[in-house]
């Protein structure tokens, strides 16, 4: 089966290398799927899920908080702001970020900035979105 | 006994010195194991971004980012990035030696050369021996914002942008273990390309959405990332180079003190067979 090379790396660590079949990730205008021998592509990421589907078959989640994927031949390149493992991400904070950002946006208090807490709301709502996402897979 | 007095206080004073230096390799060790941590977080980014970079600057994209385009060289800046403190040997000297060659080469092209200094070092260095300093960042510190480095010589890549300086490079020192730290300059801007047979042809990215936009948006990422990582990687070269410094002149010490034992019971042995040969030769007299 045909594979490409796919990197993940985020500020911090790198936190992925190696074969895959597919990638799918969340880009600025839409979903994403990308299969070996895809056009040279550049694009920003919005805050969500990026599912591998490795060699053996199995998938892999991970979250990425944004930034940007580039695909040349035979490889794909994802810098992410911030990426963690869909498993490390926390549940239950996950949650409350996302009630927060909702509580502010509803109360607006004086000294409220609106792209911050609608930045806020959205990475929180992308990471229980990936964490649905591999409840899925598990299931 | 009042022989060799003078020995035992210099024997006293390089052992107070040596348990100096040897606290100040135990601090360098472990600060050390920190900062190349975080030295090794940022490496895959900064080494990833810079190969995107690569074939971005490989393609012929649609739109052409200010960072891109080569110009004819008229003037030159760098961007040196040092240590804030000394004895680390010669890890600083090392890195100005090669970069005080290269400006002499431009200036006898006729070129001129701004710096943007990073660390006091470089600061007090280029002060005393000359160049024309558009920015420096003192007191960098362990632990750098961003936004501290990336202001500070903003006026840099201001002036690349604005067309007064026409190439840009950074000069720090590259890890390459404990024992060895490599000076290394290399050209920030404009962005060069990717060395590679594969990508002779012309070909362009699918851009989504938008060219001007997702450019603009990397190539701030790669400079950030650029400096940053060279920062850290830099005061790992620091740690380790004084950790090293440190355990050179621990073990000079121990020589010294050693040579100075020798000498001082040389002398103290030679004191008693002296006190002897007198008592016998008085007692031989009477």
């Amino acid at each position: 089966m045909a594979t490409i090379h796919c990197d993940i790396v985020s500020a911090e660590t790198e936190i992925f290398s190696g074969q895959v079949t597919m990638v799918s990730a969340t880009g600025t205008v839409g979903e994403l799927g990308i299969l070996p021998g895809h056009a040279p592509l550049l694009t920003g990421l919005r805050p969500g899920p990026v599912q591998l589907r490795l060699e053996s078959g199995e998938e892999e989640v991970f979250f990425a908080s944004g930034g940007f994927l580039e695909v040349q031949p035979g490889m794909v390149t994802i810098l992410a702001d911030t990426a963690a493992r869909a498993e490390d991400l926390d549940e239950a904070a996950a949650v409350e970020a996302r009630e927060a950002a909702e509580r502010a946006l509803s109360e607006q208090a004086a000294d409220f900035d609106f792209s911050v807490a609608a930045a806020q709301l959205a990475e929180a709502m992308a990471q229980q979105r990936t964490l649905d996402e591999l409840r899925k897979r598990r299931r | 006994m009042a022989v060799g007095k003078e020995i035992k206080n210099k024997i006293g004073s390089f052992e107070n010195m040596q348990k100096i230096t040897s606290a100040m390799q135990m601090v360098a060790a472990s600060k050390m194991r920190r900062t190349q941590d975080r030295m090794r977080e940022g490496k895959p980014y900064a080494e990833r971004i810079r190969q995107v970079i690569g074939h971005l600057a490989n393609s012929s994209p649609e739109y052409r980012h200010i960072y891109m385009e080569t110009r004819d060289v008229e003037r030159v800046g760098y961007i040196v990035i040092s240590t804030d403190r000394g004895l680390c040997g010669g890890l600083n000297i090392n890195l100005f030696r090669p970069l005080v060659k290269e400006m002499a080469e431009w200036h006898a092209k006729g070129i001129e050369v701004d710096l943007g200094l990073l660390g006091n070092k470089a600061a007090d260095f280029f002060r005393s021996v000359g160049g024309n300093i558009v920015a420096a960042v003192r007191n960098v510190g362990e632990s750098p914002s961003l936004s501290d480095l990336i202001g500070g010589i903003k006026v840099m890549f201001d002036a690349y942008e604005e067309g007064a300086v026409d190439r840009l490079f950074i000069c720090s020192n590259e890890f390459v273990n404990t024992m060895t730290q490599k000076p290394t300059i290399r050209q920030l801007l404009p962005l060069s390309p990717e060395e590679g047979e594969a990508y002779r042809h012309r070909w362009d990215y699918i851009y989504e959405p938008d060219a001007r936009q997702l450019i603009e948006g990397l190539v701030v990422r790669y400079i950030e990332s650029q400096v940053y990582q060279a920062v850290v990687e830099n005061s790992a070269c620091e740690q380790a180079a004084k950790m090293m410094a440190m355990k050179a002149a621990t073990e000079n010490a121990e020589t010294l003190i050693d040579e100075l034992t020798l000498i001082y019971n040389n002398a103290r042995q030679a004191a008693i067979t002296q006190e002897i040969a007198e008592i016998v030769g008085g007692a031989a007299a009477v």
